[in-house]
C-alpha cells in the first residue's frame, strides 16, 4: 500500500544542481528525517531541472509550494527542525522565482528530456571530448582512483555484482559475474577488451558514447582491469566510425600523458595500456569469439565455446569483454556505490538503459531511461509520438537479432525480462518504430538480407538456413508465396536457432519468428489474396483507385512523377496503366489507403 | 605533462569550475558536434560563431564543442549559458539564425524564445 505523506520534497537532480551538491543534500536529509523520526510523514523525490540551475541546489516543499535555494548539506539540520517540526519556512533560503523568465520551457516541461535519467550518457552535451580536463572537472578518473587505491580486486567484483549491471551489448549477462569468472582464473597475462563494434541497423548509442565521453570508456576499463588482473586492453571499434576512432585515440594519448595508463597509474603501482583495434565492419565481429579471431589477424569467425573468453580467450588468455555501454556505466557505480545503481530499474534489470530511437517518430535522437519504463512512454513521449499521425504498427528491437513488439503490446515495461518474454530481444538497444505503411513480411526480408549477407558462413544453419529463410521471404513478397510456406518458415527457423554455433545464427531467425506471431495474416494476404496489406510489395499492387474510397483530394495526382494520374477537382482519379511507372509515389501520397 | 596524483585530480576539478564558472566568461556557446551534429552543418554553424564574435570583439565568450545532445532530428544544435543563468538549447540552427542568436542572446543577453527548445541542465541521478 502506498503511504501518505504529509509532506514532499523535490530535490533538483539536474546536472547543475548535481554539480553543486544536491545529492549530498539529499543524504544529509535523509539522515536528518530519520534522526528525528520523520521520515514516514515527509518523502523525498529527486526531479529534474526547474531551470533555476544558479541558485542551485534549488528544491520545492509541497504542499506548501515553497521555493528553497542555495541549500547546504550543514544547513539541513536547521531547516528540517524549522520547517517539518516547527512548521515555519525559513526565511533565509526562501527564493520567488521571477515570473517573466519563465517563457522558455524547462526540462521537466518538455517530454523528451523530462522522462530521461542520464548516467551512461552523464556528460552528454556538457564535456569537450577532446579535452581530458573537463572530464576531470566532472568528477572524471575519481572511480579509477577509488579501485585502485581503497577497493581490492574482490571487492569490485561484489559491488559490480551487488550493482545487479547486466551487459549492455545484448545478452544481459551479469558484468560482475563475468568479472568474477575472469578474476579466478590464474595467469599473469590477461586481456581487458572493450566491443565498439556496433553494428545492428538502427543502433548508435556506442558511437555516440566514444564520440562525447571517450574517457567515460578507459575509466571503466582501468577498473575491470584491476578487478581482472590484466594490464593490457584493445578497444575494437569498427572503422566506420572515424569520429569515435579519433576522439578515443586522443583521449588514450591524454591519459597516457597524464599518468591515467600506462605504468604506475596514479602512482598507484598499477600499469594497463590500451590500444584501439578498428574492426572492417563485419557484423559477426559484435560476437566475442570472432572479435577476438579479428584482433589475433585472423578472419572474423566464431568458434565453439567452452572454452569461454574468461578461460581462454585473446590469445588464447583469459580475457574480459564488455560493451562500450556497459564500461561507461561502471565510474559510476563505482564512486557512488552498488545501491545506488540498484535504486532505478526493476527486480532484475537494474539501472538504466540508453536506447537508439529511429523510424516513424517525431523525435529521432538518443535517450537513456530507467529500466522497466512503459514502450508507450518511450514511444509516445519521449519520442514525441508518431510522424505524420500515422498509427503506431510495431517496433523491431534489438536489430536484425531483434523482433518486433506490436502495437497490442505498447504497455510492456521495457526491461531484459519483459521484451524477451515478447520474442524481440533488449539487444543493443536499437529501437525502429513502424507505421502502418511497413509491410512485416518484407520488414524480416529486410533483416534477412542483413543476415544472410553478414553471416560468416561457418556453420551450415546459418550460412544455407538464412539463405533459404531469404528465398522463402521473397518469393513471399513477389506474390509467388506457397501454401505451406508460413510453416516451412516456422520450422526452418526454429532448427537454424536450435543449431547455429554463434549468437549471429542463433538470433537471425527472430524477425521472422516474431512477425509471423503477430502479424501473421500479412503473410497469409500475400500468400493466399495476393495482396499487400501496406502496399509495399510492388509486384501485389495493382496500382488501381478504389472508386469507394476516392475522397477526390488529388494528392496522388500531385505526387504522380509519371504524370500516369488522371484527376480534376470532384472527380475520382484514374491511373492510366500504360504510363504508371509503379513508383509508388500516389500511394505514399494518399491517405484514405484507396490505391490497391 | 607530468603524471597526475589523486590531489592533482582535486585540484584540477576545482580550477576548472573556478576558472570557467565564475572569472574570464560571461557566456559559454557549445556547439553539438557528434556525427549527427555535423552531418547536419554544426561546422557551418560554428563558423557563423567564430566569425561573428570576432567581429563583435568581446573577449568574455568562450566556444567549446561537445558530442550528441540526444535529440538528433533537430540538429544542428547549440547551448548557450550565461553566468546566473540556466542553459538554453536552441536546435535546428541555419547562419541566420544563429547570428540573431548571437546578437540577441551572447551580446544583449536576451535568449531568444522562437528558437529556443529548453532551458535548464537534464536530470543526471
Amino acid at each position: 500500500m502506498e503511504t501518505t505523506y504529509r509532506s514532499n520534497i523535490m530535490i533538483c537532480a539536474g546536472t547543475g544542481c548535481v554539480a553543486n551538491g544536491s545529492l549530498k543534500v539529499k543524504d544529509a536529509l535523509e539522515s536528518e528525517l530519520i534522526k528525528r523520526n520523520l521520515q514516514k510523514e515527509v518523502k523525498i523525490v529527486l526531479t529534474g531541472c526547474n531551470g533555476f540551475c544558479a541558485k542551485g541546489p534549488v528544491m520545492v516543499v509541497y504542499p506548501e509550494d515553497i521555493f528553497y535555494q542555495l541549500v547546504k548539506p550543514e544547513d539541513v539540520p536547521h531547516l528540517v527542525d524549522e520547517h517539518f517540526i516547527k512548521g515555519r519556512p525559513v526565511q533565509k533560503f526562501l527564493y520567488t522565482p521571477p515570473a517573466e523568465k519563465n517563457t522558455i520551457p524547462v526540462m521537466n516541461d518538455i517530454p523528451f528530456f523530462k522522462h530521461q535519467v542520464l548516467r551512461a550518457l552523464r556528460n552528454r552535451s556538457l564535456i569537450d571530448a577532446e579535452k581530458i580536463e573537463e572530464y576531470i572537472a566532472r568528477d572524471g578518473y575519481m572511480a579509477a582512483a577509488k579501485a585502485l587505491t581503497e577497493m581490492t580486486p574482490d571487492q569490485i567484483v561484489i559491488e559490480m555484482k551487488k550493482s545487479g549491471l547486466r551487459g549492455r551489448g545484448g545478452a544481459g549477462f551479469l558484468t560482475g559475474l563475468k568479472w568474477e569468472l575472469c578474476a579466478r582464473v590464474s595467469g599473469d597475462i590477461k586481456y581487458i577488451l572493450c566491443n565498439g563494434d556496433e553494428g545492428d541497423p538502427g543502433a548508435f548509442m556506442d558511437r555516440s558514447i566514444m564520440e562525447a565521453d571517450p574517457h567515460s570508456v578507459l575509466e571503466g576499463m582501468i577498473i575491470a582491469a584491476k578487478a581482472i588482473n590484466a594490464h593490457y586492453g584493445y578497444i575494437y571499434v569498427r572503422a566506420e566510425y572515424p569520429l569515435a576512432v579519433h576522439r578515443l585515440q586522443l583521449a588514450i594519448e591524454q591519459a597516457k600523458e597524464n599518468g591515467l595508463l600506462g605504468k604506475d597509474i596514479l602512482g598507484t603501482g598499477f600499469d594497463l595500456d590500451i590500444e584501439i583495434y578498428q574492426g572492417a565492419g563485419a557484423f559477426v565481429c559484435g560476437e566475442e569469439t570472432a572479435l577476438m579471431a579479428s584482433i589475433e589477424g585472423k578472419r572474423g569467425m566464431p568458434r565453439a565455446k567452452p572454452p569461454f573468453p574468461a578461460v581462454k580467450g585473446l590469445w588464447q588468455r583469459p580475457s574480459v569483454l564488455n560493451n562500450v555501454e556497459t564500461f561507461a556505466n561502471i565510474p559510476p557505480i563505482i564512486l557512488n556505490g552498488a545501491d545506488w545503481f540498484a535504486s532505478l530499474g526493476t527486480e532484475k534489470s537494474k539501472g538504466t538503459k540508453v536506447f537508439a530511437l529511429s523510424g516513424a517518430l517525431n523525435n529521432i535522437g538518443l535517450v537513456e531511461v530507467p529500466m522497466g519504463i512503459p514502450l508507450k512512454t518511450v514511444i509516445y513521449d519521449i519520442g514525441g509520438g508518431m510522424k505524420n499521425n500515422r498509427k503506431f504498427k510495431a517496433v523491431q528491437m534489438g536489430g536484425p537479432s531483434g523482433g518486433c513488439i506490436p502495437s497490442s503490446l505498447i504497455d510492456t515495461p521495457v526491461d531484459y525480462e519483459n521484451i524477451n518474454k515478447t520474442g524481440a530481444i533488449m539487444g543493443s538497444g536499437g529501437m525502429v518504430v513502424m507505421d502502418e505503411t511497413t509491410c512485416m513480411p518484407a520488414m524480416a526480408k529486410f533483416f534477412l538480407e542483413f543476415t544472410e549477407d553478414e553471416s560468416c558462413g561457418k556453420c551450415v544453419p546459418c550460412r544455407i538456413g538464412n539463405k533459404t529463410l531469404l528465398s522463402i521471404l521473397t518469393r513471399i513478397t513477389l506474390g509467388e508465396g506457397r501454401e505451406g510456406d508460413i510453416e516451412l518458415l516456422l520450422e526452418l527457423s526454429q532448427q537454424i536457432k536450435d543449431t547455429s554455433l554463434c549468437g549471429l545464427g542463433q538470433t537471425s531467425p527472430n524477425p521472422v519468428l516474431t512477425t509471423i506471431k503477430y502479424f501473421r495474416d500479412e503473410y497469409e494476404a500475400h500468400i493466399k489474396e495476393h495482396r499487400c496489406p501496406a502496399r509495399v510489395c510492388t509486384a501485389l499492387v495493382k496500382f488501381v483507385v478504389d472508386k469507394d474510397k476516392c475522397k477526390k483530394c488529388g494528392q496522388c495526382f500531385k505526387a504522380c512523377p509519371a504524370g500516369a494520374l488522371v484527376w480534376e477537382k470532384g472527380q475520382v482519379a484514374y491511373i492510366d496503366p500504360a504510363k504508371c511507372t509503379k513508383c509508388k509515389s500516389c500511394i505514399k501520397a494518399c491517405r484514405f489507403w484507396s490505391i490497391d | 605533462m607530468a603524471k597526475l596524483t589523486i590531489t592533482d585530480l582535486k585540484k584540477i576539478k576545482q580550477d576548472y569550475h573556478q576558472g570557467l564558472r565564475e572569472g574570464g566568461f560571461r557566456v559559454r556557446i557549445t556547439v553539438h558536434m557528434g556525427t549527427c551534429g555535423i552531418a547536419a552543418g554544426a561546422r557551418g554553424i560554428m563558423n557563423t560563431i567564430m566569425e561573428e564574435l570576432a567581429k563583435s570583439n568581446l573577449k568574455d565568450v568562450a566556444i567549446t564543442t561537445s558530442g550528441c545532445a540526444g535529440l538528433c532530428s533537430q540538429e544542428p544544435m547549440t547551448t548557450i549559458e550565461t553566468t546566473g543563468e540556466p542553459p538554453i538549447k536552441y536546435t535546428a540552427l541555419t547562419d541566420e539564425k544563429m547570428r540573431k542568436i548571437f546578437a540577441e542572446h551572447v551580446v544583449a543577453g536576451r535568449p531568444v524564445k522562437e528558437y529556443a527548445l529548453v532551458a535548464g541542465h537534464e536530470t543526471t541521478y
